[in-house]
């Protein structure tokens, strides 16, 4: 069907950048705000975490909605990597193809090598054995969620929702993102893939 | 049900992450190295029309399905939570080249490690929850 073909090409930067306004868009009218992040809280504070630490002693249920966001946001993904599925892997510019695989990460070139959404090389289940492994996963993952949580937002929260309503601290914050994503990719990734 | 309108929502925004391709590992080592212009024009996008929103609903006093009058309330003025704090986040999100909406969004791609990574970030979450009275604000 032509819709569906036509949905399925990799969206330009423009219509994306108009498509996640109108997502915040949504919810601001239905009377909540755009930050997904805050659901790491909720998940702790559902897991009863709530008995031990104030942080997370408030009524979860306050943010059920932002649960169900997140339902939807996994469904989503689902539909869009099979229905809306991309007929080629994610283009990704020749110098930084170069650089990855000076590290020793491979691109994907077709489809049959991966979608090119993750790198299959390091991110998987079998590298959780390695340090390497448990370097990027484990402390990357939970620097994520006590990092976006210290500073009261992610991408969504800070870059998105701050940045457009002109929010100091937002800006801030974005600093921050790029202090610790370009050491990361700069200073530390050599280090680690050294491993 | 008024839940499933945030259901629904959710999966228009599983949608736009995916064909974006923020969800990309590779678009976010791209973004990191200055070597496309993609992630900045989606950000960049995003955020003016997001002020130009910002104005208008402010200007014409718009209000939600509700019918309650839509205010903004400022983010709290820590700025040393959101430096340090956003450093932190900054080096996780290079490592694993999701932050939190693409992370649900590669989970239901069917990447099972991710929820490896999920779940460390709600260890780390917890962590701050632990130590928040000890940390810089």
């Amino acid at each position: 069907m032509k819709v569906i073909e036509f949905i399925s090409q990799p969206w330009h930067w423009s219509i994306s950048g108009v498509a996640i306004a109108f997502v915040m868009f949504l919810l601001i009218y239905l009377g909540k705000k755009f930050g997904v992040s805050s659901s790491f809280q909720a998940l702790c504070s559902l897991g009863g975490a709530g008995k031990r630490f104030d942080y997370f002693n408030y009524d979860w249920k306050s943010h059920s909605w932002l649960l169900m966001f997140v339902v939807g946001t996994i469904i989503g993904g689902g539909i869009a990597s099979t229905v809306f599925a991309s007929p080629e892997p994610v283009q990704i510019s020749s110098a930084t193809v170069a650089d990855l695989a000076a590290l020793g990460i491979q691109a994907p070139k077709t489809t049959a090598e991966g979608a090119g959404f993750i790198p299959h090389d390091v991110l998987n289940l079998e590298s959780l054995l390695s340090l390497k492994g448990i370097i990027l996963m484990v402390l990357g993952g939970f620097l994520i969620g006590f990092g976006t949580r210290w500073a009261g937002g992610c991408t969504s929260g800070h870059a998105i929702t701050g940045l457009s309503n002109l929010q100091l601290p937002s800006f801030v914050a974005v600093i921050g993102f790029f202090i610790g994503g370009l050491l990361m990719t700069h200073l530390i990734f050599p280090l680690i893939f050294s491993l | 049900m008024k839940l499933l309108r945030f259901l629904l929502v959710g999966v228009l925004f599983g949608i736009v992450m995916t064909k974006s391709e923020a969800v990309s590992w590779f678009r976010i080592q791209e973004m990191f190295r200055f070597q496309s212009f993609h992630m900045y024009g989606i950000i960049g996008v995003a955020v003016i029309v997001g002020v130009g929103m910002h104005y208008i609903i402010k200007r014409k006093g718009m209000k939600n399905v509700e019918g309650k009058s839509i205010e903004f309330k400022p983010k709290p003025e820590t700025y040393k939570a959101s430096l340090l704090g956003g450093s932190l986040f900054g080096l996780g999100w290079a490592m694993t080249g999701a932050c939190p909406g693409p992370l649900y969004t590669l989970v239901g791609h069917g990447y099972m490690v991710i929820l490896v990574i999920i779940a460390s970030a709600l260890l780390g979450t917890l962590t701050y929850g632990a130590l928040k009275k000890r940390l810089w604000h």
